[in-house]
């Protein structure tokens, strides 16, 4: 059977649902006739016709609020940001249209917004944001971010089978890095349930995205000094998995987060504030964060590998806490 | 009409004093002129019933309920603006849809929200239409097909895009109507979501509720262009200005801007020029306005100038006029005693309904009653 990468299980995800769901379609900047950016879309054209793969102007609040009205005539809207850093452009329509609608009139809004985010391929400021807690504070939208290629499959289907906004981060830096094999028949990866990528006695650390292979790199290393590190791919970061989370802390008793998210204000500070209020007395250490640094993603390969974190800013959190 | 004669017929350049501008082509006329202004004698009625009903509850609401303190939050009416959302919705069928905005009472009436209901709304009661989660004008109802808006105003010009597109996709003879007011075309999302629905050409109408006053913002400071209407001409589409205190040029306007829609011909701009006879909102005296044009504007008053055109062409009598008026006061003082007996929701029912799974059984509001 043949390996599929995680872009391609996004693809089939997406085309798999349009076959299932005629109620489906994509619209966006260039995912008709060119198949998106990173071709997420190639081909979608030619199988469903221009009226369910829109080329829309370059008008991101526009994409997403024609995304709303659609699906309040029943439709099922796939939005696609050319890169996810442009989502900023329609931050009003998801934040105080689509977040609020249910909560407000009590009608559900079923739109996937979903496009690259992340570092690590020197796209710079504007091409490599990780914009997820500017929605992870906003009642009413979940947020996902998977970073296998199994993941990625399974949770776009369940994005868009979901009745509620999703937003979906796929990270660019894995669409042709990572793939496996994917099973033939139809599933869903539910929204809201982490993974444990990696289990271990010692330590956990909490994680996402292209985060969890570092996190894997790192755990192998420390296997040889002795210390054997959990990994926990959150992979939906609204709603949280507090459950898999909380057992594995109480467990291991030494946590750290880490993400490729800026520090103030990232995840690992919501998640610190959980394990405090909820576990507190099962800890052995400080709850501590590995993250990018509060600045702008640089795009110059020296900076830009300074931004992101790495196996050696894991290793050292790892054996800091090592020491309590 | 084939798309390129569209696109011709659309643009025009006059010649001015100065430089020429560019202006807008208006909708093409009807081919048969429709007799005795094409309006049978039970939609005069209805729209002065609906102009009226408008007038009295939002006199209610405005001038007496919040008055008295019943209705905690802000109030914006439409006085003297509602010719525009009852000539242009009257004409909708059940199966349209309609995204108004704050000035457009009447346009919810004629769907079939109820009174009651939307004084229960602004009473931040259970039986409001959001169950006290918002209040005033930010209301819908899906089974009639109103969508609410928010107050980012213009918001609503890419949801109706987005409508439009699902009729276009589902080849479904729908049209939808989208309101606003001047101030909100100065917003980027007016632009975009015009833009969008342009290009695709979907069935909308484009209605514009151009009271002069964005709060205290006068037009000249909110626009460089001198109508809304002009704006068409940036999306290829047919753009005009009516007088929006007579229900007769909105309602032959929105006629051929619905037919057109329906067609698959693509959107129109309406551009109904109004005045906004009192301040933004309930709290606001509106000092910076000049007295004098309060006086212009009350004298072309819709619901006077309607009941003027009734009374001359025998279409009511001016006993029945009054009947009509009589019967909207009873139904008024019904509906805010109603409203009153109305609980307020459970303090807890703030935490319900987020999302879907926490909303199983589903709280009635109008998304989904």
């Amino acid at each position: 059977m043949s390996q599929t990468t995680y872009l391609e299980a996004i693809r089939q995800g997406i085309w798999e649902e349009m076959v299932r769901d005629e109620r489906v379609f994509i619209l966006g900047e260039d995912v008709a006739r060119y198949g998106g950016a990173f071709k997420v879309s190639a081909g979608m054209l030619e199988k469903f016709g221009p009226e369910r793969v829109l080329d829309t102007p370059i008008s991101e609040s526009a994409i997403v609020g024609a995304a709303i009205g659609a699906a309040y005539m029943g439709m099922r809207p796939i939005a696609e940001m050319q890169f996810i850093d442009f989502i900023s452009c329609a931050f009003d329509q998801i934040t105080n249209f689509a977040a609020k609608s249910r909560y407000r009139w009590g009608a559900g809004v079923p739109i996937v917004i979903r496009g690259p985010s992340g570092g690590g391929v020197h796209g710079g400021p504007f091409h490599s944001q990780n914009p997820e807690m500017y929605f992870v504070h906003t009642p009413g939208l979940k947020v996902v971010a998977p970073s296998t290629a199994y993941d990625a499959k399974g949770l776009i289907k369940a994005a868009i089978r979901d009745e509620d906004p999703v937003i979906y981060l796929e990270h660019k830096y894995l669409y042709r890095r990572v793939k496996e094999e994917l099973p033939e028949t139809d599933y869903i990866v539910p929204i809201g349930k982490a993974a444990i990528r990696r289990t271990g006695r010692d330590m956990t650390v909490l994680t996402y995205g292209a985060m969890v292979y570092v996190a894997l790199e790192a755990a192998a290393e420390l296997a040889k000094e002795g210390i054997d590190l959990e990994v926990i791919d959150l992979r939906s970061l609204l709603p949280l998995d507090k459950e898999t989370v909380l057992t594995s802390v109480k467990q291991n008793s030494k946590v750290f987060i880490l993400h490729e998210d800026t520090r103030i204000g990232g995840i690992a500070g919501e998640i610190t504030a959980i394990i405090c209020e909820e576990v507190f007395e099962y800890l052995d250490g400080p709850v501590l964060r590995v993250t990018a640094p509060d600045t702008p993603v640089p795009y110059s390969p020296p900076l830009e590998e300074f931004f992101l974190p790495k196996v050696s800013d894991v290793l050292g959190a790892a054996r800091k806490l090592a020491a309590y | 009409m084939k798309p390129d004669r569209v696109r011709r017929e659309t643009t025009r350049r006059t010649a001015g004093a100065g430089r020429s501008r560019p202006q807008a082509v208006p909708l093409a006329p009807e081919e048969k002129a429709p007799e005795a202004g094409g309006i049978d004698d039970a939609t005069h009625r209805r729209m002065f019933y609906f102009m009226a009903l408008t007038r009295e509850l939002e006199d209610r609401i405005e001038r007496k309920l919040y008055r008295q303190g019943k209705i905690v939050g802000g109030v914006y009416v439409g006085r003297g603006q509602e010719a525009i959302g009852v000539a242009s919705c009257i004409q909708t069928r059940p199966e349209d849809v309609i995204c108004p905005s704050h000035r457009d009472l009447g346009a919810f009436l004629i769907r079939g929200m109820t009174p009651r209901r939307i004084l229960a709304q602004y009473m931040g009661r259970r039986d409001g239409y959001t169950r006290g989660r918002d209040g005033n004008m930010h209301m819908g109802d899906m089974q009639k097909h109103v969508i609410p808006f928010v107050s980012m105003l213009a918001d609503n010009v890419p949801i109706a895009a987005g409508i439009g597109m699902s009729f276009k996709i589902r080849r479904e003879p729908r049209v939808v109507l989208c309101y606003f007011g001047d101030g909100a075309t100065s917003r980027g999302d007016w632009h975009e979501g015009m833009n969008l629905a342009c290009v695709q050409r979907v069935p909308a109408v484009f209605i514009c509720n151009n009271n002069q006053y964005a709060y205290s913002t006068p037009l000249n400071q909110q626009m460089a262009v001198e109508n809304v209407a002009d704006r068409a001409v940036a999306y290829d589409i047919p753009g005009e200005v009516v007088d929006g205190n007579d229900v007769l040029a909105v309602y032959h306007s929105t006629r051929r801007a619905i037919a057109r829609a329906r067609d698959g011909l693509g959107p129109s701009l309406i551009e109904c020029r109004t005045f906004r006879m009192t301040g933004h909102s309930a709290h606001d005296d509106a000092g910076y306005v000049p007295r004098e044009m309060f006086e212009e504007w009350e004298s072309r008053d819709p619901i006077k100038k309607h009941q003027q055109h009734l009374v001359e062409h025998g279409i009511l009598s001016a006993e029945e006029l009054q009947g009509i008026r009589k019967d909207i006061v009873r139904e008024i003082d019904e509906a805010v005693e109603w409203a009153e007996q109305s609980p307020y929701p459970d303090p807890e029912e703030c935490l319900q309904g987020v999302y879907q799974e926490e909303n199983r059984d589903g709280l009635p509001m109008g998304g989904n009653g």
